[in-house]
């Protein structure tokens, strides 16, 4: 692989027909690739996301990541808009699907798209992806420590109404867990309430917890980046996108 | 933590924002989760900001548990420390 690629911002349309800003970054030829949906964590639409698409890119994949914060403004610091959809109540699920939604249409459409299409995030974005899982029609999913999969009633309100663990049923695809063991959010006691809702509902699912890790352990601009787990993960995330999103839809 | 969890309340005063500008300040965000830029793994946040003014129009401040602690105290120390009738004028 010679990790060739273009890298350019973009714009489709989201939730509602709004436009949402988004960055895609490709490999150069003509493919056919499979693709990647790259959900940022709550700090929003930062430098590392981009490079996680970049490097999805560099490794064979069309990789999109989209500003869940787009309608702070097109051109508003990622940081400010953070902070304002957070003084709003945050990012409903009902807008992250339709948003990805979009995100995942304009994957397929691409001339060089094999036609499936994974979804990965980090933290909040973990936990979003999850939904994804459950609720769009995605061909793999990986969550990174998605915190508050699993949610208690009073932790539930109009904008996410419904805990995503109990989505879990109507998960329509792999979905490959990476957690660290040190994490609170999701915590011990989550991580296996997560893994007792997958069994049974059949689907197929891989888990690694990694000891000497807590949450963000892939944040390589953070304390919580942990170097060694984050190597095994991305290896366990090739493996897992390469065996479920290679090959013809 | 990855949570919307967040405290607000409004406020009345001003805060030095985006290029070095004073700006009014009406409410104030506080939450507890991922900082942009202080070099730990959580912070106390606090976003003083112009709610007319845009997403632009914001005083941020990044503080871990202790200083944030310690600046509540600091606050509430100084608030106690001047006399009453001065306080009633602000």
């Amino acid at each position: 692989m010679n990790e060739a690629l273009i890298a350019e911002p973009t714009t489709f349309g989201g939730h509602g027909g709004d436009v949402i800003d988004a960055y895609l970054a490709r490999p150069i030829g003509d493919g056919p690739f499979p693709a990647v949906v790259v959900v940022h964590h709550m700090p929003g639409w930062d430098r590392e996301t981009r490079e996680i698409a970049r490097r999805f890119a560099a490794n064979g994949y069309l990789a999109i990541t989209h500003h869940l914060y787009s309608r702070e403004g097109t051109g508003t610091n990622y940081q400010d808009a953070a902070a304002a959809a957070r003084a709003r109540g945050g990012v409903s699920d009902a807008q992250f699907l339709g948003d990805t939604a979009g995100a995942i249409d304009y994957l397929r459409a691409l001339p060089s798209s094999n036609g499936k299409v994974g979804v990965i995030g980090y933290c909040s974005g973990g936990r979003q992806t999850y939904i994804a899982a459950c609720r769009l029609g995605i061909d793999a999913a990986v969550d990174c420590y998605g915190g508050s999969v699993v949610a208690s009633a009073d932790q539930l309100n109009d904008l996410r109404p419904v805990a995503p663990i109990d989505m879990t049923p109507d998960m329509g695809c792999p979905i490959l867990c990476l957690f660290g063991e040190q994490d609170a959010n999701p915590s011990p006691e989550h991580r296996v309430a997560i893994e007792a809702a997958l069994q049974p509902a059949g689907n197929k699912y891989e888990i690694a917890s990694y000891p000497d890790a807590g949450h963000a352990f892939f944040a390589v601009d953070r304390p919580a980046y942990r170097p060694e787990a984050a190597n095994d993960g991305w290896a366990r995330i090739f493996d897992f996108y390469g065996r479920y999103l290679q090959g013809a839809a | 933590m990855c949570t919307w969890v967040t405290m607000s309340t409004e406020v009345d005063g001003s805060g030095k924002g985006p290029g070095g500008e004073w700006i009014r300040v009406t409410d104030a965000h506080v939450y507890f989760d991922h900082p942009q830029h202080a070099p730990f793994n959580h912070a106390l946040m606090v976003d003083l900001v112009d709610a007319d003014g845009g997403p632009s129009a914001r005083v941020a401040i990044e503080l871990n548990t202790d200083s944030a602690r310690r600046l509540v105290a600091a606050i509430e120390t100084a608030l106690e420390s001047v006399d009453p009738q001065v306080l009633a004028d602000s």
